[in-house]
């Protein structure tokens, strides 16, 4: 997907939990959500901007997050996403799997260097 | 949230993320203009980086939808939008379709109802009519299908069987009721115990008649039917316990039967319980209707096994009285044959209903036919719309399920304008309908004929739909773009398709056509039978019974009918009144035996069986019964009880040769009984019909020296008094012939007051019905079929318009072209004649059993309808070929 080939694609469910818990922070719009990824990630991860709407829309079927009409960093009229319980309980849960995979990953990796 | 409402709050989903996306940009380019960029760059690369804005906002949609769903119905809302641009075509295929739905529904809601239906008794499977065969009896199959039960094989069996949870048997009769308003005679079901068990429906207010009630010396009960209770007592629930007096005696209602209960079929107002001595029965009088409830896993021929096993015991227990050997009845061969109950109710009215279905299923077709062939029209209209599609990357699957959707549209429209129409036309099949069709009150429609109905528009809107995908949907690669169409001919292929549907239009239309005919010549041969009265219409017909508890002795009895009939003649504009036991058609219960001759040396061999009645001085002149020899009885004959009678001509023929020959010979029914002598012979009379054969009948004098039972004379209590007058069938007349009677006894109701027109016809119904259902199935084919050649040439014409302004130019003659188009509908039609014959000399046998007099490969019928359809076909042919002739060349040509 991504356009820059220096960015790696990001793997299934990535982009949901990097979504949530940017939202855990505090409740965003759209372009927010893709400027905080960009910034907190140094530039190393990358969002297609299109690509986070269905994404979000998705997640909103889920019932893991809220929307609700707010204006954006420039007084215009927006949508503002907000995290909701059963997004958070999700959020964790993804985490703790996400960490298993990440530590199995880094063990296979360090063993295969020995 | 549901899926329900987020269906219809989805609204406000799409303008939040029309909103987001639409802000996110903006967003986007206030930044990159910020960073210095000019604002066309700044919107250029924003969008760039966003990615295709249409595509991402349908995605994003497209997670609250049902996306098969939805595309589906996008494409329904492009049919309806073209069905709308086009009403002519839509209004034309779906009135088409609804007349062919609808009448195909109310014919199945009739089939289903009364053929499908299980009847409305609990667990009805098991219940079965009790039906003897005596194959041995000679002549008794001329006028009864089966032998009925005796009261005595009744309660032989009852007690005995070992396969049955209950059974009785029941009789239908009359009653006069007195004493409530003017006389009036009821329908009864004389009933024993058993019947009510067996039929198993709880009575609506008080309770059931029980075995008490058949005491003939206990408790004297009846119950009254919904109907009756109704009319007469305007359904009062404190009717129960009332007494009401049935043939003058005092009966208590013990009960009331809920509303649709009938008898096996029959509507009765009154239940009244039989009254069989054992002590004084016989083993005769095989009169009775036989039902039972079989116990669960007991099957039918089981119980046949069972029952003939108790035969033996039966012909042990019972006599015909002294000196008779009472096991005589084994040269009848009398053996079980029951049936389930339905097949008994329903009748033969079910080989009717199938060939109505059949033709109307035929009609359906032909309609469908009709309908494919304006699709295929406007498939190719929309040949070139379709090449586009496709080569725009359009699937074959997408291309012809919206052409199905579309026929699938037409097809449900049909059906929901054909509900409609159904229900129209069942009350008007219920309207013209046999009058003795059975179940006839059950019929409705239901969930199943609802059903019906959605699978007939699902299934005929595939069907009629698939043949323009056929020819279609898979031309991918050969459908020309552009062009093609103007400068070709119409192609061969295309015009087969068509020439296709037309083979098979006339084909089926010939076969309805060729029915229809055989049954208006059924229809005829059987008006043109003498049925061996005349007149109808002005012969005036009604009952009078006299019941033993008004009036007891015999001779009273003769002199009351006496009288009756002196007082009727009397009415002005009657020029002769008479009686019998039974009139032509009536379908009375036939009384028989077999008569022994003088002379005749029987050897232990039995006579065959006679059908007996019983008739007053004057009712064959009444009738218009001919004489063909000898004379009829007089007054002073009856009187004096002088052993005379008088015989069908048929009979007098058998048994000596001629009608002349016969007068003077005797004859007796049994040995205890006088010699009788031949006084008479009158002509044959189509008892049951005109469509049966005239049964070999003996008339006895109306009284007679008594054999059977007590006191020396016996007469017949139950009458039909037949009056000849052009007056007949009026009002003033009927009240006229109702004071007549009550002026010599006003206890006596009159009943089943109708012309012998009416008996007659009723008697034709089915013969009738079937004729115009069939007729009208016939002549809907016709003009379907003759449209469809009409539609096939015409578009013929005006695709070759080009061609034949080429023709011309080239001096092609007029007539010639003309002779061209009419030719090629020659060959369709002719086609399908030959396969439309071969179908029908097929088809026609089934309705064999429908036809009378004529042969279902009848050669005229065979002969006029082909050559009416081709001339048909001509004329259909002829019109739009005409035009040809008026194609200018010139204009022909620069149409390109």
């Amino acid at each position: 997907m991504a356009k820059n080939p220096e960015h790696r694609d990001l793997f299934p469910g990535a982009l949901e939990v990097m979504i949530l818990q940017s939202l855990r922070l505090k409740p965003m719009h759209g372009y927010a959500l893709v400027k905080h990824i960009k910034q907190v990630s140094d530039d190393l991860l990358q969002v297609e901007e299109g690509s986070l709407y269905p994404a979000l829309q998705r997640m909103l079927k889920e019932g893991w997050l809220e929307s609700e009409t707010g204006t954006s960093s420039k007084g215009r009229p927006t949508r503002i996403y907000r995290l909701t319980a059963a997004g958070i309980r999700h959020l964790e849960s993804e985490v703790v799997s996400f960490e298993r995979m990440f530590a199995g990953f880094t063990r296979v990796l360090a063993a295969a260097k020995t | 949230m549901s899926r329900f409402s987020r269906f219809f709050f989805r609204n406000r989903r799409y303008d939040d993320i029309s909103v987001s996306i639409q802000e996110h940009i903006a967003e986007r380019i206030d930044e990159l203009m910020e960073e210095g960029m000019a604002r066309d760059e700044a919107e250029r690369t924003a969008r760039r980086d966003f990615g295709n804005v249409t595509l991402l906002r349908e995605r994003s949609r497209e997670v609250w939808q049902w996306q098969r769903l939805e595309s589906l119905l996008m494409d329904l809302k492009h049919v309806c939008r073209r069905l709308v641009r086009s009403p002519g075509f839509a209004i034309t295929v779906v009135l088409t379709l609804a007349i062919g739905i609808g009448a195909n529904t109310a014919v199945f809601s009739v089939l289903n109802s009364v053929l499908l239906r299980p009847l409305p008794y609990s667990e009805p499977e098991q219940l079965v009519a009790m039906r003897l065969n005596a194959p041995g009896a000679p002549g008794l199959t001329d006028f009864r299908d089966e032998l009925r039960m005796s009261p005595s094989m009744y309660l032989t069996f009852a007690a005995h069987n070992r396969s049955f949870q209950s059974m009785g048997v029941w009789l239908p009769g009359t009653a006069s009721i007195t004493g409530i308003a003017k006389p009036e005679q009821v329908n009864t079901a004389v009933i024993t115990d058993g019947v009510l068990q067996t039929l198993d429906v709880p009575a609506t207010a008080g309770q059931w008649l029980t075995a008490a009630d058949q005491d003939p010396h206990g408790a004297q009960r009846v119950m009254l039917g919904y109907g009756y209770w109704q009319r007469r007592f305007g359904g009062d629930p404190g009717v129960v316990g009332r007494t009401i007096s049935v043939d003058s005696q005092s009966r208590v209602i013990a009960g009331v039967m809920p509303r649709g209960f009938k008898v096996v079929g029959y509507d009765f107002d009154l239940l009244v319980p039989v009254a069989f001595d054992p002590v004084k029965q016989s083993l005769a009088v095989f009169a009775y209707h036989g039902i039972g409830r079989l116990r669960p896993g007991v099957t039918i021929s089981q119980a046949d096994a069972d029952v003939a096993r108790l035969l033996n015991v039966w012909m042990d227990s019972w006599t015909n009285g002294p000196g008779t050997d009472s096991h005589w009845y084994l040269k009848w061969k009398i053996t079980p044959a029951f049936l389930p109950l339905k097949e008994q109710v329903v009748g033969s009215v079910g080989n009717v209903l199938w060939v109505v279905m059949a033709t109307i299923g035929i009609v359906m077709l032909i309609a469908c036919t009709n309908v494919a062939n304006l699709l295929l029209v406007r498939a190719d209209g929309r040949q070139q719309e379709l090449a586009v599609r496709s080569a725009l990357g359009a699937g074959r699957w997408r291309v012809a399920r919206e052409l199905l959707l579309e026929s699938v549209t037409l097809g449900l429209l049909g059906g929901a304008v054909g509900v409609g129409v159904a229900y129209a036309g069942l009350r008007l099949l219920i309207a013209i309908g046999p009058e003795n069709l059975p179940r006839l009150s059950e019929i409705s429609l239901d969930g199943r004929s609802l059903a019906f109905t959605l699978m007939l528009s699902v299934f005929s809107g595939l069907f009629f739909g698939l043949i323009p995908v056929l020819r279609y949907a898979p031309s991918r690669q050969a459908v020309p773009l552009i062009g093609a169409m103007r400068t070709a001919s119409v192609s061969r292929e295309r015009q087969r398709g068509r020439n296709l549907l037309v083979v098979a239009q006339v084909a089926m239309a010939l076969v309805l056509l060729i029915s229809a005919v055989l049954m208006i010549r059924t229809f005829n041969v059987m008006r043109n039978v003498d049925p061996g009265f005349s007149d109808p219409p002005s012969l005036q017909v009604m009952r009078i019974s006299i019941p033993e508890t008004l009036v007891r002795d015999p001779q009273t009895v003769v002199r009351i009918q006496n009288s009756i009939q002196d007082k009727l003649a009397a009415i002005p504009g009657v020029t002769s009144a008479g009686f019998a036991v039974s009139v032509p058609m009536s379908g009375a219960e036939p009384n028989w035996d077999g008569i022994y001759l003088e002379g005749k040396n029987y050897e232990g061999e039995e006579p065959p069986l006679r059908l007996f009645n019983y008739v007053s001085p004057g009712y064959f002149h009444t009738a218009g019964t001919r004489f063909v020899a000898g004379q009829d009885f007089a007054w002073s004959d009856i009187y004096s009880l002088r052993p005379v009678a008088i015989l069908s001509e048929s009979l007098a023929r058998e048994l000596w040769g001629s009608s002349s020959a016969a007068i003077g010979k005797r004859f007796r029914e049994f040995p205890s009984m006088p010699w009788h002598e031949v006084v008479g012979v009158v002509q044959d009379v189509r008892e049951n019909g005109v469509n049966q054969s005239s049964p070999a009948t003996v008339y006895w004098p109306s009284m007679m020296a008594n054999l059977y039972g007590p006191g020396p004379l016996d007469a017949r209590r139950t009458a039909y008094f037949a009056l000849r007058s052009s007056r007949a069938g009026t009002e003033t007349f009927i009240n006229e012939m109702q004071q007549a009677v009550w002026s010599v006894n006003s206890n006596l109701p009159v009943a089943a007051i109708s012309t012998m027109q009416d008996i007659y016809s009723e008697s034709m119904a089915r013969t009738s019905f079937t004729l115009v259902m069939l007729a009208v199935a016939g002549t809907m084919a016709l003009a379907l079929g003759i449209l469809g050649i009409y539609g096939v040439i015409s578009y013929a014409v005006s695709q070759r318009t080009r061609e034949i302004g080429i023709r011309m130019a080239l001096g092609a003659n007029k007539s010639e072209l003309l002779w061209m188009f009419v030719r090629s509908a020659l060959v369709l039609t002719g086609i399908g004649t030959v396969v439309g014959l071969g179908a029908a000399a097929g088809l026609m046998r089934l309705m064999r059993t429908l036809l009378f007099g004529i042969s279902p490969l009848d050669p005229i019928t065979f002969t006029v309808v082909p050559v009416a359809l081709v001339a048909a076909a001509v004329l259909a042919s002829y019109l739009p070929a005409r035009r040809t002739a008026a194609v200018n060349p010139v204009d022909a040509l620069r149409a390109e």
